[in-house]
């Protein structure tokens, strides 16, 4: 097959909120750019985040960078590095504003600055009380974010590469990445994007599991990437289920519901979380509430014939309050519902929403490996921001809000830093390497003409109910370890996928199976790190590790206190350390403390 | 709702293979969690992967899955599967060009919405804080922000179809408005003159379609005219 070669100073892989900020930097800094993106960029999943952005801003209650820190420190449960979380919330008041400097709609306060409203886990004096930090425009933050990042790449004439799938990343022999092979969708044709350097952006995998708020499109694509191109993957285990999907169809409803006064019930109309969370309440942790939710459902207090969901109440509120601030929520449970929840409460079930882990990174977006004893050895040419990279500033358990601000932040970052090495001259175009190529074609080729093999929908649905079974919001020993042996038995399956559809055009069936190639690194990895953490800490909680005097929570400091890094090749297993320093010395490291709401 | 089968025809085309496109008559059995048309068509798709149609985020927010649905544009993701008179007919969004299937070639459209420069333009040194903008002002954006670019209107305009090339249509005149009502944007002037032509602003004759098809609801027929009603009061 012909491959077209093109020649960038730099590719962005993705044009969700990571990649589009970027391509600002990148654009605005006249470097020549390639986004690629398998859907116009509005169409990315940023599109649909609801609830808002964190920065202290402190326009409604008083507010401040430290109080940010700790909080994301505290619901990372200590496994987030503290320099690239001071960096983040640093970061957060300066890329908010930006924002809104590009036209994001904010809502606003009395006073016409931005509205902010309460979010889970965010506190102000350190755990005291909730704080009003999560910056929103209605229940649409993602949209109105997506679309004015889009805006601004329009003015900044940013190239798009659009329905174009990045397949495989391309590394020479000294490890160096030079670039990704691509596939034209409309054509079917693959080519080579040669550049100086590469930026994923790619978003996460949320896809694994049976039910997810994700998106179709949320196939982990960069994340497979790196790890068949021998890139480690960093804590993969931890993954966040969000309290509130709706039950059934695992359409997400944002926290901001509860950050506007919503309330969880159980059956029997209590209000659950006071008994697990009694400060806090409805707004403590994602992982947290996720638990109290799971449990209440185990122990029979579920609600409707099955006894298998929750409600999400606001009937409290005033009509006026709900269509002003959560239009689309109302929107969303009309639709998936088919509850007005101005007259009724939601049916909500904790749903997989957010993948913790990802290419490891530093914080200034550069992609970092072990390497000759230096755990943290930046890959030349190779970046990554967005769900898809592990900075690490969510470590094991994300804060709501943290999500669209660590896009906005290490999407800015990753772009700053490439364009001061262009400028430096620290990035050159180094020579492909003459097989570049080769693996792309060999899988497309593969699907063209495998035959007596499996089908891709069934691949998928064996995957993502292993992973439902297997490594769900509780954890248990027994199960990790047959979900590890079943995980490798879909793997094996995944190899021999084959497709009906051999049209170049818009080919669709050979996308889903090239995206499930990427899931099944995600899979493998999440379970085979899950499995090896004999630990319970923020999402990741199991049954043989208990809350005790010694450890609590079920949290072993002394043992795992440390990063995971998963290799692709022989399911290899590494671990890092935790970098418990800040960034500065403006602030003093967070103490290990057990973790209350 | 327990299993029920669903009979389809839906146009196809695949210019690798058909001299023509064809409607296709297929029907499948429909699993109890399937509830919108979108369930129905990646079931569909479990039987015939050779199907093509975009999707991502199935929750109405993406804007990707746009088709005409029994003869009206919508977006399956939000459309009920139970209810839609059978044979359920599904066509590509009329008046663009078909790529494949249910897939559309989304150039015009999304040219004519880069000519309205949908962008903030604001033209004062950035200041170290956010821009203010009281929350009456604020409202103004309201119905005009939450445009998917899915294109159901568009391509459900008579205007449009006969001028892909010359008239804005109402997405894209939509978000001209949607840039004219913000008290922050500072080239009022400019969009205007930018619409000032028979074409670009003025072929739009009310028709509604636009408001009738739009699956968020929107009005782009009462932001055109407001977007002509400043016209006029510039001129006087």
């Amino acid at each position: 097959m012909n491959v077209a070669k093109r020649t960038f100073d730099a590719v962005i892989v993705g044009a969700g909120g990571a990649g589009l900020r970027a391509a600002l930097q990148l654009s605005e800094a006249g470097l020549k750019t390639a986004v690629l993106t398998k859907v116009f960029p509005t169409r990315s999943h940023t599109v649909a985040a609801q609830g808002g952005v964190a920065a202290s801003l402190g326009n409604s209650t008083e507010d401040n960078w430290h109080w940010h820190m700790y909080d994301t420190v505290k619901g990372s449960d200590w496994l987030g590095d503290q320099d690239a979380i001071e960096f983040m919330v640093r970061k957060a008041n300066e890329v908010v504003v930006e924002l809104e400097h590009y036209g994001m709609p904010f809502d606003r306060t009395d006073n016409g600055k931005i509205y902010q409203r309460p979010f889970g886990g965010h506190s102000m004096n350190y755990g005291q009380a909730p704080v009003m930090r999560s910056c929103a425009a209605a229940d649409r933050t993602g949209h109105a974010m997506l679309h004015a990042l889009y805006q601004r790449n329009v003015r900044a004439n940013t190239q798009f590469f659009v329905e174009w799938m990045a397949l495989d990343l391309i590394r020479n022999s000294e490890g160096d990445v030079v670039g990704v092979t691509a596939i034209e969708m409309e054509t079917g044709e693959v080519s080579i994007f040669h550049a100086k350097a590469t930026i994923f952006a790619t978003g996460g995998a949320g896809r694994i599991y049976y039910s997810s708020t994700n998106a179709f499109i949320n196939t982990g694509d960069g994340v497979g990437m790196a790890a068949r191109a021998g890139i480690p993957l960093e804590d993969m285990e931890f993954w966040q289920f969000h309290p509130t999907g709706v039950a059934g169809a695992g359409v997400l409803i944002t926290e901001g519901v509860r950050g506007e006064g919503g309330i969880l019930r159980n059956a029997s109309g209590e209000r659950f979380m006071e008994r697990y969370a009694p400060n806090l309440k409805d707004l403590a942790s994602r992982d947290v509430v996720s638990r109290s939710m799971v449990t209440e459902i185990n122990e029979g207090r579920g609600c409707g014939p099955d006894k298998d969901h929750v409600l999400l109440d606001i009937t409290h509120l005033s009509p006026e309050t709900i269509l002003k601030r959560l239009p689309g929520i109302r929107e969303i449970s009309i639709q998936f519902a088919g509850v007005d929840p101005i007259k009724a409460p939601i049916p909500v079930v904790p749903t997989c929403h957010y993948q913790m882990g990802g290419i490891p990174t530093n914080y200034k977006g550069q992609v970092v490996v072990p390497k000759d004893g230096n755990p943290n050895v930046p890959v030349s040419g190779f970046y990554a921001a967005g769900e898809c990279a592990c900075a690490s500033v969510h470590g094991a358990n994300r804060l709501g809000t943290n999500s669209l601000l660590d896009l906005l932040v290490f999407g800015k970052s990753a772009g700053e830093t490439v364009v001061e090495d262009f400028k430096s001259g620290n990035l050159t175009l180094k020579p492909l390497p003459a097989d570049a190529a080769d693996v792309s074609l060999a899988r497309i080729n593969r699907l063209e003409t495998q035959k007596g093999g499996t089908e891709v929908h069934d691949v998928r649905l064996d995957m993502q109910r292993t992973m439902q079974k297997h490594a769900g919001v509780f954890r248990f020993n027994d199960l990790l370890v047959e979900g590890v042996e079943k995980i490798k038995e879909v793997a094996e399956q995944a190899k021999t996928t084959q497709i009906g559809d051999k049209s170049k055009v818009w080919n669709t069936a050979r996308t889903e199976a090239l995206e499930l190639d990427n899931l099944i690194e995600v899979a493998k990895a999440t379970m085979i790190s899950a499995e090896a953490r004999k630990e319970s800490r923020g999402a990741h909680v199991r049954d043989d590790a208990p809350d005790t005097a010694e450890n609590p929570n079920g949290r072993d400091d002394k043992n795992w206190l440390k990063h995971t890094l998963w290799y692709s090749e022989g399911n290899r297993l590494d671990y890092k350390p935790v970098n418990l320093k800040p960034l500065s010395d403006d602030v003093d490291p967070i103490a290990l403390a057990k973790r209350t709401y | 709702m327990s299993k029920r089968t669903v009979q389809f025809k839906i146009y196809r085309y695949d210019p690798d293979k058909d001299e023509k496109p064809y409607m296709q008559d297929i029907s499948v059995e429909l699993e109890a969690s399937d509830k919108k048309l979108l369930d129905a068509l990646v079931r569909l798709k479990t039987k015939d992967d050779s199907l093509s149609f975009r999707r991502s985020c199935r929750e109405g927010v993406c804007g990707s899955d746009a088709m005409n649905i029994n003869g009206k544009n919508g977006l399956a993701c939000l459309t009920d599967i139970d209810g839609l008179p059978q044979p359920v007919v599904l066509r590509p969004l009329p008046g663009l060009p078909v790529i494949r299937d249910l897939i559309v070639d989304m150039t015009q459209f999304f040219k004519q919405y880069h000519s309205i420069k949908p962008y903030l333009v604001n033209n004062d040194p950035a200041p170290e804080r956010e821009r203010l903008q009281s929350p009456d002002d604020r409202e103004e954006l309201n119905g005009l922000y939450e445009c998917i670019l899915c294109a159901c209107c568009s391509t459900s305009c008579p205007s449009f179809w006969w001028n892909p090339d010359k008239f804005v249509g109402p997405a894209g005149l939509l978000a001209a408005y949607r840039f004219i009502a913000d008290t922050r944007d500072q080239a009022t002037n400019e969009r205007l003159d930018n619409l000032e032509d028979p074409y670009r602003l003025f072929r739009c004759h009310t028709i509604m379609n636009c408001v009738d098809v739009c699956p968020k609801g929107l009005n782009p027929t009462r932001a055109i005219g407001k977007i002509k009603e400043q016209m006029v009061r510039r001129a006087v």
